[in-house]
């Protein structure tokens, strides 16, 4: 026992959900089972309070205005850092033109890391692993370069802690400010301003946004336990006499941007579920809350842009309702657990579940990490009841509730075109949105972005399926086998990185397939968006008329709800019916 | 009505419009025979390839054709029984083809039949050629080239388009706008001054020269258009057909990576089957009847007797957010009539009359002479004779017109300012009434036109203009749509405001020049708006080719015909509003028919999900208890394919259109159209569960 390397954790531990059935019986509210909606609560509305807070800072950083006293010190070195790699600063004057760089930057983000993890040198590697294989290698970079972080190791038995910071943390924090930037040269578009210049908003991402905030997360999270120490594995003896070594590391800064950043890939293979990463229910809370508040913060920014905070609200609003449903619907699912089970078990399935949460607050954890493309688990979705599966594989069709960083506000405001596109035309004018023609060449790349997904994920799953057993590695028969599949390119494709776990998926077949899946749904849309948003930029802004169609009204936004649910339903009804439907009607049955 | 009014105003519209003579209506009946034969003349893959959601249907129809004759081409294991089921469903897609079809087929019978009619005075005749040395030759109209010179004499037909150099002569237009009355043609004036191809010489002789090669005349262009062989689709078009292809696409995607899916369950959806969901989810409706909406909004458009250069031109319409218009002859009546005479500086109302006719004896527009009438009602007589007099014309310089005398005196009438101007530089005095009356006769929103003989202002003329009825009506319809109108006229900014505000325009610009005109149009489209305007002059043309939608009249010059993207043939320029909603109609239609398609695909999975994988525990979808898996896989494609006939009326009639708000007519088309869009496929698909279990089809 080392005592320097002691890290002092405290669990706060819900009482057994057991105790909840004679509570029951005798008619009152049980507290056991009030309390994870009552949390559940408290961090939905700590997002909806702090949005328009940091929503303002989002708008103040990327539209170039004029900085508070605190960061205004951060210009110059920026300035210096612009100088350096060349670049002038100006604003890009196409699609193209941001495209590029963006490319480039990432394709040589992705360098380093790859060779760090395929040679994984003695340095900082107290375990002293070796390589990865090449295509694990190679899916991992490109999984944590994507935002996604889908990981098909377990960290803490493969990566040492170079490879851990200098690859997993850097591009943690490189691809989450690449979805910042995307995200908001879409919103300038949109809002008819220039579209900016990547490497000024790449580096005002880091230096206004994801370091500072992660710093300050990862010390709140240092205070309630989370360990950030470089030290080597802690060796400890059982009580049977066994011996154990308990891995530690950085993890504080590291948990801190994998929430923030919406990226999700766990220091340890537990992720969230493990006491090192999420010790407590007031650091569940908090990390629930940190995968929530930069896409909030970010469309009540789209409507300080485009001057309209109606139509952010509302768009909040939808997102929010969208959520809301989703977490009344998983939780009230694993608070009721399996109703196989139900006449000789009551209370929830406790089966893959952290007891310091509760099934409930799993149910919403999962909701949320899929929603927001995260991909963190506090526990096994893959365990999860069927209708928690349906709404976490609905979230990552879908991808805008609250999406990725940067780009799920993108992918929301698509939707709204679309929805404008194809209602629009109702009120007999050429449909308009933000006072900007939606034409020909803005359905064009809508569309594209609307094909990406069944092509990166039906397209593989199905080919998948088709090369049997061996090639799929699923666990479970049945329905609950399709889920899994699907939603591991589901998973990817979305570049959210959780999954039913279970899937025997570090095959090469997986990793480069995913890898295929994880690319295309990354910079393809990034693609279709700068060139939607740089397209509507070039057209002349109206006036509104009465004969206008607005979109900041309670009708417009339930019909882009309706809209959404419909074109996401539509396309993968199929393989939700076969997959967690046909699963949750077996179980009724 | 005399002749030298019927110059000015050739084609004034007479009658409420239910009453005009359109052009010859072709038959119901011969329509939709042609339609049918044309609906299976499209089958034909070359055609069918143009639309790509239909082009599915016809791949999948193939491909269940041909599972019809041989059930175990795809798979070995088919029973033979499937034969039946497999002929029904590949029954159902060939009806969901043929109807598509006849859709289209219908919409473009009406405008191939108009062009029948329009090329029957088309025929080909014998033209009198003058050649440059002035000898005549007789050549065949078709060897017209632009350029030359032709003579036409009465009961001649016109050769070709041409401009009057000499002669006057009255000519029957109603080949091409089904008006009777003859329209006298001469050489020099703006407005009669061109004849169209195929038009008829009543009497007299014209001398023309051609001014449109074969093949590209007036008529020629007629015919194209309402043929529709130079359609292309307009940008709303393309933009929803790409969303539909797109689509299609997802779908397809959806559907044929459904059977490795399936097999993990052990379930093995046969081939037709996955034809039928895939005919199902993909937008037939809208994919069925999107070209009919757009060639029947063309043809509604005919209807009027406007002719529009292309469709993009009407779907333009619809987005219009200002309109230009010329007051006198859209908001007034063309004519505006001396209503009273107010004279100044201690003259009598009888001297006044009588200056007011020396002024206007040689004016022959219909104000001219209707201050001659009102004159000689007060019995005031001419102070010398007509014949000794010279005329001074009118021009927008001098904003004045009048008689000189041979004896020196100079009587004029004009603007009060230019007569003002006339008698300062005359050295007169301006009388201190004048500006009274001047204020008094504008404030009735009428023009006053000041009288002078020589240096000395004599008194004003009180021209009254008449706000057509209904004009306040059809703005207030206009706002409520968001358009703006914008009245531009020649009168003074009191009068125009006192109109404006009478009519209920949203702005005018009062002392209005042609530039004015265009200069109102670039600084609209400045700020992003489509603008559209009428006009007939052949100084119009650059506002006409500036503006979004240029409608010319038929009575306007070649070169307003030519440079506007539509021609009204009534020449009336309230017609604009009507083409605006029609434009609008249009993409109501096309919006509303894509909400419906795509609505209806909830209840098609809600059909066919449960019975294509019976075995899987998916009972509990089967909402709507179809009576089998085959039964509901066979009711949701005969309601896929009988919606389309179904809905035809309405995308060739049209989406009613109501002047309201966008909020409102949105809520009430996604009330219609959405929500009825969820719900009818329900009913229908279980009503015809139960026919086919009644008729034991299955």
């Amino acid at each position: 026992m080392e005592p320097d390397g002691d890290v002092v954790y405290v669990i706060w531990q819900l009482r057994p959900q057991r105790q909840c059935a004679e509570a029951e019986l005798v008619g009152t509210v049980s507290y056991a089972r009030m309390l994870p909606w009552l949390l559940a609560a408290v961090a939905l509305a700590a997002v909806v309070l702090m949005a328009p807070l940091l929503g303002r800072h989002l708008f103040e950083v990327f539209d170039g205005r004029p900085q508070p006293a605190w960061d205004r010190w951060l210009n110059p070195i920026e300035d210096a850092l612009l100088r350096w790699i060349g670049d002038a600063g100006r604003s890009a004057e196409s699609a193209a033109g941001y495209l590029a760089p963006l490319l480039i930057s990432n394709a040589l983000f992705a360098l380093p890391p790859l060779g760090l993890l395929l040679l994984q040198p003695g340095w900082l590697n107290p375990q002293g692993f070796g390589g990865l294989r090449w295509d694990l290698a190679l899916h991992t970079t490109i999984s944590f370069l994507t935002n996604a972080d889908q990981q098909h190791l377990i960290p803490e038995q493969s990566l040492g802690n170079l490879a851990q910071l200098g690859a997993m943390q850097f591009l943690m924090f490189v691809s989450a400010g690449t979805g910042l930037a995307v995200g908001f040269a879409v919103i300038r578009g949109l809002s008819g301003r220039q579209i900016g210049n990547f490497h000024c908003d790449l580096l005002r991402s880091l230096t206004r946004v994801l370091i500072p905030g992660s710093l300050l997360l990862a010390l709140f999270l240092l205070v309630c336990g989370v360990p950030m120490t470089l030290a080597p594995p802690l060796e400890i003896s059982t009580l049977d006499g066994g011996r154990q070594l308990l891995p530690r590391g950085p993890i504080a800064l590291f948990e801190a941007i994998k929430q923030l950043g919406e990226n999700g890939g766990g220091f340890v293979g537990a992720n969230s579920a493990h006491p090192y990463e999420n010790p407590t229910l007031l650091t569940n809370l908090v990390s629930t809350w940190a995968m929530l508040i930069i896409p909030a913060a970010t469309i009540d920014a789209f409507g300080r842009f485009v001057g309209n905070r109606r139509q952010s609200n509302l768009l909040l609003a939808l997102v929010f309702g969208l959520l809301l449903i989703g977490a009344v619907v998983a939780m009230a699912a694993e608070q009721a657990g399996n109703p196989v089970l139900s006449s000789w078990l009551s209370g929830p399935n406790l089966q893959g579940k952290e007891v310091r949460f509760g099934a409930p607050l799993t149910g919403l954890w999962s909701v949320v990490t899929t929603g927001t493309m995260t991909g963190a688990v506090n526990g096994m979705i893959d365990a999860t009841m069927p209708p928690t599966i349906l709404i976490t594989l609905f979230n990552l069709f879908l991808q805008v509730v609250f999406g990725g960083q940067g780009t799920g506000v993108a992918y929301l405001l698509v939707f709204v075109l679309l929805a404008v596109f194809l209602t629009g035309l109702m009120v007999g004018r050429t449909p308009e949105f933000l006072g900007r023609k939606v034409e020909k060449a803005q359905v064009v790349w809508a569309s594209l972005i609307l094909l990406i997904h069944p092509v990166f994920v039906l397209i593989p799953a199905a080919l998948t399926l088709a090369g049997g057993d061996t090639l799929a590695g699923i666990s479970n028969p049945g329905p609950h086998g399709i889920s899994q599949v699907v939603y591991e390119y589901a998973s990817a494709a979305a570049n959210n990185g959780s999954g039913l776990e279970g899937l025997g998926d570090n095959t090469p077949w997986w990793n480069l397939t995913t890898s295929l899946s994880l690319l295309g749904g990354r910079y393809l849309p990034i693609a279709a968006l700068l060139a939607l948003a740089d397209g509507i930029r070039r057209k002349p802004a109206l006036e509104p008329s009465p004969g206008t169609l607005r979109t900041d009204t309670a009708l417009f936004t339930g019909v882009t709800a309706v809209v959404l649910v419909i074109l996401g339903a539509l396309t993968f009804f199929p393989v939700l019916a076969l997959g967690p439907i046909a699963e949750a009607l077996t179980l009724v049955a | 009505m005399t002749s030298s009014t019927r110059v000015l105003f050739p084609r004034m519209p007479r009658g409420p419009r239910h009453d005009r003579r359109y052009l010859e209506r072709p038959r119901q009946q011969g329509l939709v025979q042609r339609a049918v034969t044309e609906a299976f003349r499209k089958l034909d893959p070359r055609l069918a390839v143009a639309n790509p959601v239909m082009f599915v249907v016809w791949c999948g129809t193939v491909l269940c054709l041909a599972l019809t004759l041989d059930p175990r081409l795809l798979d070995a294991q088919a029973g033979a029984r499937e034969r039946g089921f497999n002929a029904l469903i590949s029954l159902t897609l060939l009806a969901t083809l043929l109807f598509a079809n006849f859709a289209e087929a219908l919409a473009e019978g009406r405008g191939k039949a108009q062009a029948d009619a329009l090329r029957r005075t088309q025929a080909r005749t014998q033209a009198r050629r003058q050649m440059p040395d002035g000898s005549i030759e007789l050549v065949d109209s078709s060897v017209l080239r632009k350029g030359d010179v032709v003579l036409v004499q009465g009961g001649d037909v016109i050769p070709a388009d041409g401009e009057v150099t000499a002669g006057v002569a009255s000519v029957d237009e109603s080949a091409i706008t089904g008006e009777s009355a003859p329209v006298l043609k001469e050489a020099g004036s703006d407005v009669a001054g061109s004849v169209t191809g195929g038009t008829r010489i009543l009497s007299d002789q014209l001398t023309l020269r051609i001014s449109a090669d074969p093949g590209k005349g007036f008529i020629d262009r007629m015919i194209a258009l309402v043929e529709g062989a130079e359609r292309s689709k307009t940008p709303n078009e393309i933009a929803l057909t790409v969303l539909l292809a797109v689509l299609t696409q997802v779908f397809l995607i959806a559907v044929v990576t459904l059977p490795p899916v399936a097999d993990v369950l052990g379930q093995a959806p046969s081939v037709v089957t996955l034809v039928a969901l895939l005919v199902a989810l993909i937008p037939t409706t809208i994919g069925g009847l999107l070209s009919a909406i757009g060639i029947a909004g063309m043809d509604r458009v005919a209807q009027f007797n406007v002719i529009a250069t292309s469709g993009r031109a009407v779907e333009a319409c619809g987005d219009i957010n200002t309109l230009v218009l010329d007051k006198t002859g859209t908001i007034t009546l063309g004519n505006r009539l001396a209503e009273e005479f107010m004279p100044v500086g201690g003259h009598t109302t009888a001297e006044l009359a009588e200056v007011a006719l020396a002024a206007s004896c040689f004016d022959q527009t219909p104000e001219g002479r209707s201050i001659v009438r009102l004159a000689e009602k007060f019995g005031a007589a001419l102070p010398f004779t007509a014949e000794q007099a010279t005329g001074i014309e009118f021009s927008a310089r001098t904003r004045m017109s009048g008689t000189d005398t041979p004896d020196g005196i100079e009587f004029r009438k004009g603007a009060v300012d230019a007569i003002k101007g006339f008698v300062r530089s005359r050295t007169g005095t301006v009388p201190a009434e004048l500006d009274a009356c001047f204020e008094k006769v504008s404030r009735l929103g009428g023009t006053p036109l000041a009288v002078c003989r020589g240096n000395e202002v004599v008194g004003v003329i009180y021209l009254k203009d008449i706000i057509k009825p209904g004009i306040r009506e059809r703005f207030d319809q206009l706002r409520r749509m968001g358009i703006r109108t914008v009245m531009l006229t020649g009168d003074n900014p009191i009068t125009a405001g006192v109109i404006a505000r009478e009519a209920g325009v949203d702005d005018f610009i009062a002392e209005a020049t042609p530039e004015d005109k265009i200069a109102v149009i670039q600084q609209e489209q400045k700020l992003g708006k489509l603008v559209a305007m009428t006009g007939d002059g052949s100084n119009d043309a650059p506002a006409l080719a500036q503006a979004n939608v240029g409608v010319a009249m038929n009575s306007g010059t070649q070169a307003a015909k030519e440079a506007a993207n539509m021609v009204d043939l009534d020449s009336d320029p309230t017609k604009l509003i009507d083409i605006v909603t029609i434009g609008k109609q249009l993409l109501i239609t096309r919006g509303a028919l894509t909400t419906f398609s795509i609505a209806n695909d909830i209840a098609k999975y809600f059909a066919i999900l449960p019975a294509l994988f019976a075995g899987v525990g998916l009972e509990a979808l089967n909402v709507m208890r179809l009576a089998s898996p085959q039964s509901a896989i066979l009711s949701a494609m005969v309601f896929n394919a009988l919606i389309i006939p179904a809905l035809v009326p309405l995308a060739l009639k049209g989406v009613q259109f109501r002047p309201m708000s966008a909020d409102q007519l949105l809520r009430r088309n996604l009330l219609v159209y959405g929500a009825g869009g969820v719900v009818a496929p329900f009913i229908g698909i279980k009503v015809i569960d139960l026919a086919i279990g009644a008729l034991r089809l299955i």
